[in-house]
């Protein structure tokens, strides 16, 4: 296996672009070290980015946000105004692994890793985030949803890499949130996890984004269920309406972790939990 | 004098907290634990094991190594004693496939290389040729009819001859008449249970090094909990002199019962032996999983009769346990627990022992028990309510005393049921109300406890201090009690004993560090060569007296003259005999060898507060509190450990830990990630209390306590869960999907 660890951006591109074997990125490790340790990929390449500063940095500009793909999940926990603009985002980081993990591990790392039951994730599709993806061509954006194909896959060429997540700033009256369910309190991994987005004019809904992780192949955007509380205020009615469409919207699988109907049941469930918990947010905000 | 048989009451040092004698290294990492072994020339060892659940092994092909200079040995069935019977047989069939694979995970062969990483590769270039037969997992499936057969004419010969040939044992025990007791009854509830196979997960995985030379000699360093007979095992399994393989136990991380089976010891020592090189094996976690005892799945049928006032008139129950691909299950230990709290005039306990395709169970704290308490401790929890009773008044209605009969045939001696039940009612948990969602759950539990095969040796160092070299593992504290032991007997400070495990070249044979028996059994021969070191004591200053044995006593610390007929001698301390001991008579040294009996069982009762997020099926346990007989806690900190530590693997058990296996029988959930041990986030603040109702069989009163906390939580909180939810729950673990389809059903 060939070991490289490029200082700058440029160098990066090259050297991952020209290497045509089977390759793989090593920023926090957290992932692809145990797939090393079991067996479960032998790349012949493997390229270190934390030593490239650019990748290191949380920046904000005026309309976004710009977190390197080497910026740690701890980082992200800790830049007290960022996790105070995008809670829930932060939250899906602050569950990736245990405390120790966080010190390692990458927000970008958690989504290239592509695992439907991804922390970091949901609340990311939820605020519209997107991607800074280099290679051979330059750079290229692109949306999370369109980012990730399917359980370990995403549509990304052979020569490219996700440098920097773009989020964009946070609307007024708004805020964000994401919970998972674990059959225990800390270091698992979400049977179901939701992430929400959530706009309020005048005590109404006026924009939503409702993302279900762990019931499909890759996170869901529930449209219809974002759609039935535009408009609506928050109350029984609104959100068991809400929580039925989640049901029927997640597509799960029996696995270890949860049956078909547990995890349908419990979509809806977080769904509802994490709509009031964003929409508590706003209020204590304004 | 009486210094042999005296039963001590009040003490100096026992019943204190002292610092743990091994606390130094376990905080700065320099603990040597199993894999913390090397020697010059060492080979890594890595088995292959089977990736179906049952198959038969065509052919093992290892051509492709052939050529390796790499691989220094590989070792196959063959390389194995062929004139084993019997559990031997049975021990060396799960240490190494002979024609089939009987489990996912079972081993077929194993090679040594230099390095691991080039034993890792090695191992995957063995091909092995395999026939698929049909398999089963569940222990139910394993008895219907054409149901794969694991092994035919295992079966012993107490087996009815009508059974399924997966049961292979079957256990029947009770007195009076069942039939009759039930038609007293008021009202009677029978219902079904099933628990999954629970790991032990001891966070240490078994590794070993060991060095086989040319001449027969062997050498073993291994986690284990009883090293004796590792060394009897693995001279079985290789065919060689037990006492030519020497095995020293290093520290070990946890056990709980899963460390008392030998897996990869008699490997290393057949790769050595064709090396000629040390080898060193560690397990990786997925390995335990698959290829180590997890303890027994069951599926029981337990029967109650109660009185409108609480008194049981007659139980009877079946409590069927798969033990995996071999016979071994604890069924007969589940039948004769399952109802030994209550003192009943009609009582049956069967038992069945069934085979599966699954790895061979191994002790996990009181094996057969705690699953057998959760089916008779759910049923009294719905007898209780549906009869409007206190859950404590009703056991304590019950509940046997001193000259009971038990439910599995004598008569108990002194015990402490009452006790703990007695100090539940009035435990301030027992007194606070209940917060709104929550259920509370009672349970009580119980564990034989055991003495078995015991050898000690104490030496007096010239400065007075003393060495105590004992043959059991510390699995749980034990040298910091037995250095208590030393030192309240001799009178010397705590701090002045060191207590070693001794390799097995050292002492005679110990019994394994299982069945509670450490603080019983090591800690009874370690007062009695304690005493048998005063003994000499006194002997060896009555002779520098120019006295008879008899004209000097004992004193704290002091051998004195006996009286005015004795002369006028100042007494002689320790330090002062062991001063001039060289040339007043040579060493001196205490020692015990015995197989105590009288070990005195032990009972627990558990309280829990737990509330059911009715939308998701999550449980959270708010409240626990263990009650236990300890006989005499000689250390109470770490009893209360043991107490502790029961309550949280017990809480996992009924929680979320459970074996899962697919289609194919393969296991699924084979690593920390995804069988579910408790995080200690997952845990409340656990409780306890001590109760100490002296064991006639000890000098010190002790009752093992090590197991007994395990008995009781699984039944504890599968009642607390169904009172928050409103529904038995019968079948554990109360996973989250389990439980919320439990009320979905029932919302109908």
């Amino acid at each position: 296996m060939r070991y490289e660890a490029p200082q700058t951006l440029n160098q990066a591109v090259n050297v991952f672009s020209e290497f045509n074997g089977l390759k793989r990125i090593l920023a926090g490790g957290t992932d692809i070290l145990v797939q090393l340790r079991t067996d479960v990929i032998q790349p012949e390449l493997l390229m270190n980015i934390k030593d490239i500063e650019e990748l290191g940095k949380i920046e904000l500009f005026d309309n976004f946000w710009k977190i390197g793909a080497g910026v740690s999940a701890a980082n992200i926990t800790r830049n007290k105004e960022f996790s105070k603009e995008w809670p829930g985002i932060t939250e899906g980081v602050g569950l990736i692994g245990s405390t120790q993990i966080q010190n390692r591990a990458t927000l970008v790392g958690n989504l290239s890793n592509a695992s439907p039951a991804a922390d970091g994730v949901p609340a990311l599709v939820a605020a519209n985030a997107m991607v800074e993806i280099v290679g051979r061509n330059g750079n290229r954006k692109l949306e999370i949803l369109s980012l990730i194909s399917g359980p370990g896959k995403l549509n990304m060429k052979s020569d490219e890499f996700i440098s920097h997540i773009l989020i964009p700033r946070q609307n007024k009256n708004s805020s964000d949130c994401y919970i998972r369910f674990i059959p225990r309190t800390e270091m698992d991994i979400a049977v179901v996890g939701c992430g929400v987005n959530l706009s309020v004019e005048n005590n109404n809904i006026s924009a939503v984004k409702v993302v279900l992780g762990a019931v499909g192949p890759k996170v869901i955007f529930s449209e219809e269920a974002s759609n039935s509380l535009l408009g609506a205020s928050l109350n029984a009615d609104s959100l068991s309406k809400l929580q039925e469409i989640c049901e029927r919207d997640a597509k799960p699988i029996d696995d270890k972790r949860g049956t078909i109907d547990f995890r349908r049941k419990v979509a809806g469930v977080l769904a509802k939990r994490a709509v009031e918990k964003a929409y508590k947010r706003i209020m204590e905000d304004s | 004098m009486a210094l042999d048989n005296e039963n001590k009451n009040f003490f100096d040092v026992v019943g204190t907290r002292p610092i743990r004698p091994d606390g130094i290294e376990k905080v700065t990492g320099q603990a040597r634990f199993g894999a913390d072994a090397y020697l010059p020339g060492m080979l890594h060892g890595i088995i292959l094991r089977s990736p179906h659940a049952h198959a038969e092994i065509l052919n093992i092909d290892t051509t492709s190594l052939d050529n390796d200079p790499s691989v220094k040995a590989i070792v196959t069935r063959k390389d194995f004693s062929p004139d084993l019977k019997g559990e031997d047989w049975n021990i060396l069939e799960n240490v190494m496939a002979d024609q089939k694979a009987l489990y996912d995970g079972h081993a077929i062969a194993a090679v040594a290389c230099s390095s691991l990483l080039e034993a890792r590769d090695a191992v995957k270039k063995i091909r092995v040729k395999y026939s698929l037969l049909p398999h089963v997992t569940d222990v139910e499936e394993a008895m219907k009819e054409g149901a794969p057969i694991i092994r035919e004419g295992v079966a012993r010969s107490s087996v009815p001859k009508d059974m399924h040939p997966n049961i292979v044992g079957y256990h029947e025990s009770g007195h009076g008449n069942v039939e009759k007791g039930f038609i007293e009854a008021d009202l009677i509830i029978e219902e079904t249970f099933k628990t999954e196979a629970a790991h032990q997960g001891y966070i240490e995985p078994h590794a070993c090094l060991v060095n086989m030379m040319p001449d027969g000699k062997g050498e073993v360093w291994c986690c284990t909990q009883g090293h004796f007979n590792v060394a009897k095992v693995c001279a079985k399994l290789l065919g060689t002199d037990a006492s030519q393989i020497r095995v020293t136990a290093s520290e070990i991380g946890g056990g709980f019962g899963g460390k008392t089976a030998v897996f990869i010891e008699p490997v290393a020592l057949a790769l050595s032996k064709k090396a000629n090189r040390p080898v060193k094996m560690v397990m990786s976690r997925s390995e335990v999983f698959r290829a180590t005892g997890p303890t027994s799945s069951t599926s029981m049928l337990v029967k109650i009769g109660m009185k409108k006032d609480g008194k049981i008139t007659a139980a009877s129950g079946t409590f069927k346990l798969q033990g995996g691909a071999f016979p071994g299950s604890p069924m007969a230990e589940s039948a004769m627990c399952a109802f030994a709290p209550y003192d009943l005039e009609h009582v049956k306990n069967v038992g069945w022992d069934v085979m599966c395709n699954r790895p061979k169970q191994a002790a996990y704290r009181a094996p057969g028990s705690p699953m057998a308490a959760f089916a008779v401790e759910s049923v009294i929890d719905d007898l209780c309510k549906k009869l409007k009773l206190d859950p404590i008044e009703t056991r304590l209605k019950n509940a046997v005393k001193e000259g009971s009969k038990a439910s599995f045939g004598p008569r108990f001696e002194r015990i402490g049921l009452v006790e703990t039940l007695e100090s539940a009612k009035s435990h301030p948990h027992y007194l606070a109300p209940l917060k709104d969602g929550y259920g509370r759950g009672i349970s009580c539990g119980f564990w034989f406890n055991f003495g078995g095969e015991t050898s000690v040796s104490l030496a007096l160092a010239e400065d007075g201090t003393a060495s105590l070299s004992v043959g059991t593992p510390d699995i749980g504290g034990s040298r910091a009690s037995m250095c208590q032991i030393v030192s309240e007997e001799l009178s010397i400070p705590y701090e002045k004993v060191r207590a070693t495990i001794a390799d097995t070249a050292t002492l005679g044979y110990n019994e394994i560090s299982h069945g509670s028996r450490v603080t019983f059994a090591t800690g009874l021969a370690t007062i009695k060569a304690a005493r048998d070191m005063k003994r000499k004591l006194c002997a060896r200053a009555a002779s520098n007296w120019g006295l008879e044995e008899d004209a000097v006593y004992w004193e704290k610390g002091y051998v004195k003259p006996a009286g005015p007929n004795a002369g006028n001698h100042d007494p002689l301390s320790i330090i002062d005999i062991a001063k001039t001991m060289g040339r007043t008579g040579g060493p001196i040294v205490g020692h015990f060898e015995a197989s105590p009996e009288g070990a005195g069982v032990s009972f627990a009762t558990h309280i829990v507060d737990a509330k059911v997020d009715r939308e998701t099926g999550f449980t959270s346990v708010d409240r626990y509190t263990v009650i236990q007989d300890a006989g005499k806690a000689i250390h109470p900190a770490y009893v209360e450990g043991q107490f502790q530590g029961g309550a949280a693997q017990g809480i996992g058990w009924a929680l979320n830990e459970e074996y899962i296996y697919d289609e194919k029988g393969v296991l699924q959930n084979a690593g920390f990630l995804d069988y579910r041990i408790p995080v200690a986030s997952d845990l409340p603040k656990i409780d306890t209390v001590i109760v100490e109702v002296p064991n006639p069989g000890h000098p010190y009163g002790v009752r093992g306590v090590g197991e007994t906390s395990i008995c009781p939580p699984l039944a504890a909180i599968a009642n607390a869960v169904s009172n928050s939810v409103g529904i038995r729950m019968k079948e554990l673990p109360m996973s989250p999907p389990r439980i919320l389809k439990a009320i979905e059903e029932n919302n109908g």
